[in-house]
């Protein structure tokens, strides 16, 4: 009778916490789709911001985040899982690797203020790559490599021994073993941890503040030619993204309609990361299926 | 010895300081199924495992003697691994296809080592299917995954992956302990049948199965062979006092 009703106790306790959570994050995104839903249009998503006057939008900060994206993913996902299979695959099990393990997690819980001074001083300044969006990527990657790294260790060392020894067995060489047989059975861990890099990407303010900067040149989008100062594909221009101009415009907003703006803009960033999220677990479904078979 | 003929001598495995295979030296028979009998631990996986040098993966073991195939000792370190692994069939205990389409999981290997061309791949995976008595059952999904094969199937298909690559010689690690009565009954049927082309050598626990499909039985016990001889003579008439008491079920 008493392990039962310990039992009910902690049943109750796991729902109240699970509960509670979800309650926080519901108020959470209701709190900011409401205040901010109603300041989103066409007009706002595309237009560019205004200084002191009503009625900016966020048209280059939305490019510059999605832009930005897609930079760091290139260097970083590549770097991530290279380094990942290594650790996983390649790297015998002695003092250097431990230390590198090591490393890999201090790195990734590394202030990202830090993170961006040091941005400032390394890439800013010593590789003269300025205040850029390669600059802000370079950073951003610093940031998320680690977890990558991790994760894709992670994912390999999980697959399961004998689908490698089978793949081994068949006569495979050992790369073709990790990059036909295990990587497939890897890959929708390794598309979570690509998904929750990219999040970081979105979210991140304080690691692009010195690094990417906090402005955005007059940007001619009809003008697609990367190497061009005012062209949105030139990554060496500096490029303000959401989160930042978030961070400015409450801190320091001159617009008369800054609280509206800063609040459309939450909503909007809390909803890119939704749709990104989706679209990205979507797509890796797609691509496991695929190279799976399965249903 | 012929081309293709299997032999240890002195075969020693370690496993850092401990000995887990004691300088066994066997002659395997061609064409014919040798099944390897102990209580667990006694060194028999290990030693199965060393015959196409799986035991490379696992960090600290280390092997000491020669693995004749032929005239190729393969404990050589220069031989080529990859090569010398595609001319040797295994299958584990658990059923381990690739998370592949039926198709793919035994199309994958012969693409890998050169077969190209549709037609000369479809002509595989029927072949290994059919060896397999496994082609009248997925013939109309050999799209689906080889995972939604149930567990007896699973196993015909991972032995149908390793014929596909044309090895000449089988290992199997229990392969029937993960399953039921009848697909034990249909594995072992098809171990019967691929004796008539492949040198087959079997890891099992359960001793009725070593009488019913092996040609010749070893018995290993703390990793030492203590005896290897016909199989009618090991479970009639062992000439060894352990043999007797480890087949007649008295330890182990």
């Amino acid at each position: 009778m008493r392990a039962k009703t310990v039992d009910r106790i902690a049943t109750a306790i796991i729902i109240c916490v699970a509960g509670f959570i979800m309650l926080v994050l519901a108020a959470l995104l209701g709190y900011l789709l409401v205040r901010g839903l109603k300041h989103i249009s066409f007009d706002f998503l595309t237009s560019a911001p205004q200084a002191i006057k009503v009625g900016g939008g966020i048209g280059p900060q939305l490019f510059n985040s999605l832009f930005l994206l897609v930079l760091t993913m290139i260097i970083t996902v590549p770097l991530g899982i290279g380094a990942g299979i290594y650790m996983s695959e390649y790297a015998k099990d002695n003092k250097l690797t431990a230390f590198i393990r090591l490393i890999v997690e201090v790195l990734s819980s590394f202030p990202s203020i830090v993170i961006g001074l040091f941005g400032l001083l390394v890439i800013v300044n010593t590789f003269g790559f300025g205040y850029s969006l390669l600059s802000g990527a370079l950073a951003l990657t610093v940031f998320n490599l680690p977890m990558m790294v991790r994760l894709t260790e992670q994912s390999l060392r999980n697959v399961p021994k004998e689908q490698k020894e089978a793949g081994l067995a068949l006569g495979l060489s050992r790369w073709k073993t990790i990059s036909s047989i295990m990587i497939p059975v890897a890959l929708p861990s390794i598309v979570t941890g690509s998904i929750l890099a990219a999040g970081r990407v979105f979210g991140e303010a304080a690691a692009l503040l010195f690094t990417a900067g906090m402005s955005s040149p007059r940007l001619d989008f009809t003008n697609w030619n990367p190497l061009s100062p005012t062209s949105p594909l030139n990554p060496m221009r500096p490029a303000e993204t959401l989160a930042v101009h978030i961070w400015k415009i409450n801190s320091e907003g001159l617009a008369p309609d800054a609280p509206e703006i800063a609040a459309g803009a939450s909503a909007v960033l809390v909803i890119m990361v939704l749709l990104f999220n989706l679209g990205a677990r979507w797509f890796g479904r797609v691509v496991y299926r695929k190279l799976t078979a399965s249903k | 010895m012929s081309a293709q003929g299997l032999s240890t001598n002195n075969l020693s495995v370690f496993y850092g300081e401990k000995q887990a295979v004691k300088k066994v030296s066997m002659d395997f028979e061609e064409r014919s199924v040798t099944a390897l009998i102990g209580p667990s631990g006694c060194g028999k996986s290990t030693f199965l495992r060393s015959l196409n040098r799986m035991n490379d993966l696992i960090s600290g073991a280390r092997i000491e003697g020669e693995v004749w195939i032929g005239d190729k000792n393969i404990c050589d370190p220069h031989t080529d691994v990859v090569r010398l692994r595609q001319r040797i069939g295994m299958v584990w205990q658990k059923p381990n296809p690739f998370h592949k389409s039926i198709y793919e999981n035994i199309a994958f290997g012969p693409r890998y080592h050169g077969v190209k061309g549709r037609k000369q791949l479809d002509e595989i995976v029927e072949t290994c299917l059919r060896k397999t008595a496994l082609w009248d059952e997925v013939k109309d999904r050999l799209s689906q995954s080889g995972l939604a094969l149930s567990g007896g199937q699973q196993q015909r298909l991972c032995i149908a992956r390793s014929l596909a690559v044309q090895p000449n010689i089988l290992l199997m690690d229990e392969p029937a302990s993960a399953l039921d009565p009848v697909s034990t009954a249909k594995i072992e049927e098809l171990i019967s049948e691929l004796k008539k082309d492949y040198t087959i050598v079997i890891v099992t626990h359960n001793m009725q199965q070593a009488a019913r499909v092996s040609d010749r039985t070893a018995f290993f016990f703390l990793g030492d062979l203590i005896e290897y001889d016909d199989t009618q003579k090991m479970f009639t008439n062992p000439s060894k006092k352990s043999t007797d008491d480890y087949i007649s079920g008295r330890f182990g």
